[in-house]
């Protein structure tokens, strides 16, 4: 078995990866979750063993989790909150005139 | 001396044994991720193992069926090579020993699609691609930890040096069986020697080449292996869930 150091050393575990994976049939890569691997390459075998148990033909990207950046949720209500009571920037004010087709 | 039945009893043997070994990783790895892979690889190590000791006992024909041949055979009747058998050691060793015996397998069961054995050809199809991963998997790690800490690097170089004698048994000539064992030796090298030189450790010399597997005298480890391995088959015959 693996050898264990008398003192409470605690490990350092190796840097964590987001998986996106796009399914055989599927048009894009979803977020599937998150692994710890020591580069790239093993994250990517490791994803595939964790995410897709090998199946063929799917696409697996790995992104180290620290390079992501994410907007902060405190600004959720000034970066998402649609525009709906403000009824200035509808586009609903126009007239279209006659003889334009497929507007 | 090597029918189609031997032959592929000494394949299931080492499936069997090597599975067993990296059973005993399951919740010990390094990591969660490693864990997950080392148990994959143990399955398909005993996917392998089940279908040939399955036809090992066809081949034979006095009615034993793969639990019969993995639990109710002593030490001195397994055919496995001495390398499965040998303990985990760290995880160096346990590298080194799956990195020689996939870069084995792989062009073996490579070279099985190929033979007038229709059922060996089918379980070579199968076993070739599984054997592909688990020398992609160790190759990379034995890469690592080479070429990784001063630390790694002794263990690796200590693992290799350790495990490496107890390659050359199985490159034995055996012109009878269905593919010969000798005519993969060029395969193992080509494959062994570039994942060495790019760990960045060194190539063992030939010397001490302990064998006796392929005719049932074993290391002492075999028969604890086994003590664990066949104890609730023995104490409850034919027992299932």
């Amino acid at each position: 078995m693996s050898e264990r150091t008398g003192e409470a050393s605690v490990r350092e575990p190796s840097p964590l990866w987001e998986v996106f994976v796009r399914a055989r049939r599927g048009l894009s890569h979803t977020h599937v979750g998150s692994l710890h691997a020591p580069d790239a390459e093993l994250a990517l075998r490791n994803a595939r063993d964790v995410y897709t148990r090998r199946q063929e033909g799917v696409s697996i990207w790995v992104v180290p989790a620290s390079e992501i950046t994410a907007s902060s949720p405190d600004e959720k209500d000034a970066f998402f909150d649609p525009a709906a009571d403000k009824v200035y920037r509808h586009p609903t004010f126009y007239e279209v005139p006659d003889g334009v087709a497929h507007l | 001396m090597t029918g189609r039945y031997d032959f592929a009893l000494r394949l299931g043997d080492d499936a069997l044994i090597a599975a067993q070994r990296l059973g005993e990783w399951t919740t010990r790895a390094p990591e969660m991720e490693e864990d997950i892979a080392l148990a994959n690889i143990a399955l398909d190590q005993l996917g392998a193992a089940r279908l040939l000791l399955t036809y090992a006992g066809e081949l034979e024909g006095a009615g034993r069926d793969e639990d019969a041949l993995a639990f109710l055979r002593d030490d001195r009747e397994f055919r496995n090579c001495l390398l499965v058998e040998l303990p985990n050691g760290d995880f160096a060793v346990t590298m080194a020993k799956l990195l020689f015996l996939s870069a084995y397998q792989l062009p073996l069961y490579t070279a099985l699609t190929e033979c007038g054995d229709e059922r060996l050809a089918a379980i070579g199809a199968k076993t070739r691609k599984e054997s592909a991963y688990h020398l992609d998997h160790s190759s990379l790690w034995v890469k690592r930890l080479g070429d990784g800490t001063e630390e790694s690097r002794r263990r690796m170089q200590s693992a290799v040096d350790q495990v490496w004698p107890y390659t050359q048994e199985l490159f034995a000539a055996d012109p009878a069986a269905p593919v010969d064992p000798a005519a993969l030796r060029a395969d193992f090298d080509a494959v062994v020697f570039p994942v060495l030189d790019e760990a960045t450790l060194t190539r063992p010399e030939a010397g001490w080449a302990p064998a006796g597997g392929r005719v049932g005298v074993h290391t002492e480890h075999l028969s604890y292996l086994l003590a664990e391995m066949q104890v609730l088959h023995r104490a409850h015959p034919g027992a299932n869930w």
